[in-house]
């Protein structure tokens, strides 16, 4: 019982923040394990990244409106998704410079936001926790809604699993089984876009690409099949994101300011050393 | 007009000397395709002067110190697996770290906010000489390598085959954005020194082929886009990264225009080094096929 206490601090689970956080933070970590994968077998790490950024305007928006910032996540996310993929992210060539203006112009829309944020209303942490998230401020209210937007992300990259991966490795041969490649490109997109905009509420919205990108790159360096590598992905994002919540609990009396370290920086602190102990994908042959 | 006097004018100096850096640097960052690269070295070398201000030394130090690691950091990376991953992960661990430093120190949210989005106002006349010197060396590290890593950004196999080592070439680009990325970051703030460096050279990409004259077109256009966003900023009293984040939107989408109707789509391979383009799309299709009928002495006569 000692030794437990050592590692879990009295209280951690008969906490109300720690249980939402902990089940919200699970299925967000879940979600982005599976789509983060699709989203690394596409080359889409970069559009993840923009997205994951882009959401601060979209958190900032909804803080002028006074909504809860998950809709402004979501909603400028998927819009900002809409708008890469009518500019063209979907040819390889300039497709990073495509991204990034639209990263660009988005995030300098963000910046006018929590300028008005800070100027109009009261909300005199909007710009930190939009950007860097606190998971144990999530109330159990919104767990409904992060559920609602996880199954939405998870259907798209589950229905479409087949032609996602094919068109991925084989366009040409996908668009000659009659599937429209770009179409299934856009729907990865906004799976892509809904994914980062749960975890800008977990563990902010400049971070979230931690996440999106961190386990699904660990989970391929275990498996060279896409489906195990999804449930990779999902498992060390889960890991990670359970251990994080966990240690910034026991951080609350750790110097400096004894006030707990910010769980967002243990989430990608152990999504990191997952990466680097997963041993370098082998180039094997069957079995 | 205030806007042009007493204070304003180091930050008018210091602007200028952002924008022709980000243009010449921009130019190559454009021509590698390293968007996502010259994205995550200024986004990471934000925990720098989160870490500066906690340790209480010059902003500008920690600034450079964490945006070399940061570059470090993705060459590294990039050695074990993909380059993407690599650059998304040490992004992601300069801003958890950042995220750490933060909630250590009593900063308010004003300052982390300018240090994100910029701030005008807030240069100093000190500032000018170290981002000028800085500055410098940038162009000059450039202007030095231009011709190897114009090369290797170009025809990487080609490169290597006349004993340009592209991963040397890399190493030092890498260096050069976070140099650029430490002295601009201040005045752009780190999440929109970006734009500045690839929409004007997008754009000028997309008017001219050649380096030289893309490379000044792209300075000019960024100086023009950092003077624009300046005064948009004192006028309304926005913050500044809105305006260099929508004019270089507007540089980017300007180009593409061009490219489209401007040039009629005669959009061809770039090939700065010499006549290394063979066949030609297009108009030339009666002539190239002959060609191709008369087979290899034809194309021995064309080399």
């Amino acid at each position: 019982m000692h030794l437990l206490h050592l590692i879990v601090e009295p209280g951690f689970f008969a906490s109300a923040p720690v249980r939402s956080a902990l089940i919200a933070g699970g299925i967000v970590a879940v979600v982005s394990g599976i789509v983060g994968a699709s989203a690394v077998f596409r080359g889409q790490s970069y559009a993840g990244h923009a997205l994951a950024d882009i959401s601060v305007t979209g958190g900032s928006a909804s803080f002028l409106a006074g909504i809860s910032p998950l809709w402004g996540f979501a909603g400028v996310g998927v819009l900002a998704a809409g708008v890469m993929d009518m500019i063209g992210v979907q040819r390889p060539r300039g497709r990073d410079l495509a991204t990034g203006i639209v990263r660009g112009a988005g995030l300098g829309l963000g910046a006018l936001f929590l300028y008005w944020d800070t100027q109009h209303t009261s909300t005199t942490g909007a710009t930190i926790s939009i950007l860097f998230g606190s998971l144990f401020t999530i109330t159990s209210s919104l767990l409904p809604v992060i559920a609602l937007f996880s199954a939405l992300a998870l259907g798209i990259v589950l229905v479409l699993y087949r032609p996602l991966l094919l068109s991925s490795a084989v366009p040409d041969l996908a668009a000659a089984r009659g599937i429209s490649v770009r179409l299934v490109g856009s729907a990865c997109l906004v799976a892509i876009a809904l994914t980062v905009s749960l975890s800008a509420m977990t563990i902010g919205a400049i971070l979230s690409t931690a996440l999106l990108i961190g386990p699904a790159a660990a989970g391929m360096r275990l498996t060279s099949r896409p489906g195990l590598a999804m449930v990779w992905a999902a498992l060390i994002g889960l890991a990670a994101t359970w251990l994080g919540v966990l240690l910034a609990w026991d951080s609350f009396y750790w110097p400096p300011r004894h006030q707990g370290w910010p769980v967002s920086f243990f989430v990608v602190s152990l999504i990191f050393v997952f990466y680097l102990v997963t041993p370098r994908p082998a180039r094997r042959g069957p079995g | 007009m205030g806007m042009f006097s007493g204070f304003m004018a180091s930050t008018w100096a210091v602007a200028s000397i952002v924008a022709v850096v980000a243009g010449v640097i921009g130019f190559f960052v454009v021509l590698r395709g390293a968007a996502f690269v010259a994205d995550a070295v200024p986004q990471g070398a934000f925990t720098g002067a989160a870490a500066a201000s906690l340790l209480g030394i010059n902003t500008l130090i920690g600034l450079a110190v964490a945006a070399l690691a940061g570059a470090l950091g993705i060459g590294w990376l990039g050695r074990r697996g993909r380059r993407d991953v690599a650059t998304a992960l040490a992004l992601v661990v300069m801003l958890g770290l950042g995220a750490l430093f933060l909630s250590f120190s009593t900063e308010y949210a004003p300052e982390i906010y300018s240090l994100l989005f910029g701030e005008v106002l807030g240069v100093s006349s000190t500032e000018i000489a170290p981002v000028a010197i800085l500055g410098g060396l940038c162009v000059l590290a450039t202007l030095a390598v231009f011709r190897p890593l114009l090369l290797s950004s170009v025809m990487p196999e080609l490169a290597e085959a006349r004993g340009v080592r592209a991963r040397r070439m890399e190493l030092i680009f890498l260096i050069v954005v976070a140099l650029a990325t430490s002295m601009t970051l201040p005045v752009t703030g780190a999440l929109l020194i970006f734009s500045l460096m690839i929409g004007p050279p997008a754009a000028a990409r997309s008017v001219t082929d050649r380096p030289l004259p893309a490379m000044l077109l792209s300075v000019l256009i960024a100086l023009a886009a950092v003077w624009a966003s300046i005064a948009a900023a004192y006028q309304t009293n926005w913050p500044v990264g809105f305006f260099v984040g929508a004019f270089g939107a507007v540089c980017y989408a300007a180009g593409r225009g061009w490219a489209r109707h401007g040039r009629g789509g005669a959009r061809r391979g770039r090939a700065p080094a010499g006549p290394a383009s063979p066949g030609r799309p297009g108009g030339t299709s009666p002539r190239a096929g002959t060609a191709l009928e008369t087979g290899a002495p034809a194309a021995n006569v064309r080399l």
